[in-house]
């Protein structure tokens, strides 16, 4: 345990930093690993159920299965689904016929120029609990905080609704109820872990696409996963938000992804912003000293 | 697995429906990675600029206390407590639980500029407001000047602290402004202060408060055009749309301002009007930078294009 609080960087143990002691437990997470999402949405409703999060009403916005849009205040878990035509793996020299049901006729040679194969992206977001989570930095109140488990929480009874959280957060995830006035987002089942029980999403995911955990234990588990899929020839596997010593320390959930993290709303390289903080207050400081030295200028030389 | 192989992915797709490209950008239906500051238009913006106004305006009655220029004693810490009292007002009623604000006060938390910031706003208008109260009723001068002369020493944190709330944020615009950002808002925050004396004093004692509002105009117009020149991609939300017609219009009237302060001084009425013009761009500079940073946390472009630069830049991307 440190005394120093650390902005940034590598940061092993989140909860001790943040004053728990040496027997607390140890960090929880969720590996959700889109490569085996179909997209059941599964999550979502169960999480709703659990956390009791209202409805927004039945939007039909269009973007393929997603009547989501994005994690919000209303919306803890959120299913990505992406359609990408792709060249039909049958006609092309690297692939094989997996013999994977298709959609549409059969392959014209004349039409497998522009590639009429088509994949589907499912993946399914939720809030990063970061290692460096500007969300519970710059929360004024303390409503924000950091959990035995080094997860992150907002306490409901204390949220003043000063929305400041929200556009702090580099993922978007955190946003601000209507008609209640305060910031929501997921506590990654406080009151189950608490009981020993797994998150409701990943309790309800048919595919264990969702997987909790030890963090540790994850990201081993992750690594095996990327180390296969690649070796099946999965090249564009990837894994995100793993690694301690990115921009935010490395994510309490993080993903195996199967494109660039833009293409799923996510990313590519998120920094907590209060990494910078200490920057920040040195220019203001520089800027209040100039304000002052102006003022006093201003009053040298001739009254009138 | 159905996954198909890499090779096959090397045309990234692009369907009607599918992810939206934009100047090769991707991203996921065009939508937002980032949300948009849930701050209320106008409360937010009033709470920067009337923050700054109170800020320099009780500086500038404190030296002017020191110095003996009775009349911008009185202008300075009305528009300090007047500034300080609105300002509070707007942050309350931007709460989404105003009855909650004096949690506000319940930590204090150097890693939140929002903390920081009500701890300083919080004494600051207390001070401004007893001195003013002194300055009005007579009752109690020594505590009044006491009052007026510890707002005076908050007054400049109180013009830039605001700066780095708006930085210490995820928006792409707020954030990377953040070394100009506080010059911007101090030197903005100087002449709406003068702005406040030269509509509120004599001609014949705003001699001092031309010169700040001067000398703010100056620093205020090279901290904006160092930071719209440094910023690149992310800078253009400030020159853009809406929020680049405000920020012109903050300059012109800054110019209008300065230029006015200097040939009117000896009219009431010209000084007035370049008081109100220094105003007028306080306001249009706290409602611009808001916008520009709203509409760069909108566009997914602002946010990837940067971070896609600095992944390239480490070899990783
Ligand atoms: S993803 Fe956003 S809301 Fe979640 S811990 Fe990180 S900063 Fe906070």
């Amino acid at each position: 345990m440190s005394s120093v609080y650390r902005l940034s960087g590598l940061l092993a143990d989140p909860a001790g930093e943040a004053g728990y002691r040496d027997d607390h437990p140890e960090r929880v997470g969720f590996f959700t690993d889109t490569s085996v999402c179909i997209g059941c949405k599964a999550c979502e409703v169960a999480c709703k159920e659990w956390n009791l999060v209202p409805e927004q009403g039945l939007d039909l916005l269009g973007q393929s299965y997603d009547n989501t849009g994005a994690l919000g205040a209303d919306s803890w878990r959120h299913v990505a689904f992406i359609e990408q035509r792709v060249p039909d793996p049958s006609v092309t020299s690297s692939g094989t016929d997996l013999g994977m049901p298709g959609i549409g006729a059969p392959e014209q040679p004349a039409a497998a120029e522009e590639g009429s194969g088509m994949r589907w992206l499912m993946s399914s977001d939720v809030c990063k609990h970061c290692t460096h989570a500007a969300c519970l930095d710059v929360c004024p109140t303390g409503s924000l905080f950091r959990t035995e488990f080094g997860t992150v929480v907002v306490q409901e009874d204390i949220c003043n609704g000063c929305g400041y959280c929200i556009p702090a957060c580099p993922y978007g995830v955190i946003g601000q109820r209507e008609g209640d006035g305060r910031a929501w987002k997921c506590t990654l089942c406080y009151d189950r872990l608490g009981d020993g029980l797994e998150p409701a999403c990943a309790k309800a995911c048919p595919t264990d696409s969702i997987q909790f955990g030890d963090l540790d234990e994850l990201r081993e588990r992750a690594d095996r996963r990327l180390a296969e899929l690649h070796q099946d020839g999965v090249g564009e596997a990837r894994l995100y938000g793993r690694d301690p010593d990115d921009g935010v320390g490395g994510d309490g959930a993080f993903f195996l992804l199967l494109d660039e993290p833009e293409v799923y709303g996510l990313p590519p390289d998120p920094v907590v912003t209060t990494r910078d903080l200490p920057a920040m207050w040195k220019h203001a400081a520089a800027a209040a000293a100039s304000v002052a030295a102006t003022v006093v200028l201003s009053f040298l030389g001739r009254r009138r | 697995m159905s996954v198909p192989r890499k090779e096959a992915m090397s045309e990234p797709a692009r369907t009607p429906d599918g992810p939206i490209e934009a100047d090769g950008i991707r991203s996921y239906y065009g939508r937002p990675i980032l949300k948009e500051p849930v701050w209320k238009v106008p409360d937010v913006p009033s709470y920067l600029f009337l923050g700054g106004l109170a800020g320099a305006s009780a500086s500038m009655a404190s030296v002017a206390e020191l110095t003996g220029h009775r009349e911008l004693v009185r202008v300075g810490r009305l528009a300090a407590a007047g500034g300080a009292l609105a300002s509070v007002g707007a942050l309350i009623h931007d709460l989404g639980r105003p009855a909650r604000f004096l949690n506000m006060l319940r930590v204090f938390k150097p890693t939140s500029p929002l903390s920081v910031g009500s701890w300083i706003l919080a004494p600051f208008s207390g001070l401004t407001s007893a001195s003013a109260g002194a300055q009005l009723t007579g009752v109690l001068p020594a505590a009044g000047r006491l009052a007026g002369g510890a707002a005076g020493l908050l007054g400049p944190a109180m013009c830039t602290y605001t700066a780095v709330l708006l930085s210490d944020t995820a928006v792409p615009s707020w954030h990377e402004a953040y070394p100009e950002l506080p010059f911007l808002f101090g030197g903005s925050a100087l002449n709406s202060a003068a702005g406040a004396a030269l509509v509120g004093a004599r001609p014949c004692a705003t001699r001092p408060a031309i010169r700040m509002g001067l000398l703010g105009s100056g620093l205020e117009l090279a901290a904006s055009s160092r930071m719209e020149r440094r910023l690149g991609v992310v800078g253009e939300p400030y020159q853009r749309g809406r929020a680049g017609a405000l920020l012109t219009a903050a300059r012109a009237l800054t110019v209008a301002g300065a230029v006015l302060s200097v040939i009117g001084r000896r009219s009431r009425a010209a000084s007035a009007i370049a008081g109100v013009a220094y105003l007028a761009a306080g306001a249009c500079t706290r409602f611009g930078v808001f916008r520009a940073g709203v509409n760069s946390a909108r566009d997914p472009r602002y946010v990837v294009a940067p971070q896609r630069d600095r992944l390239r830049g480490r070899g990783g991307g």
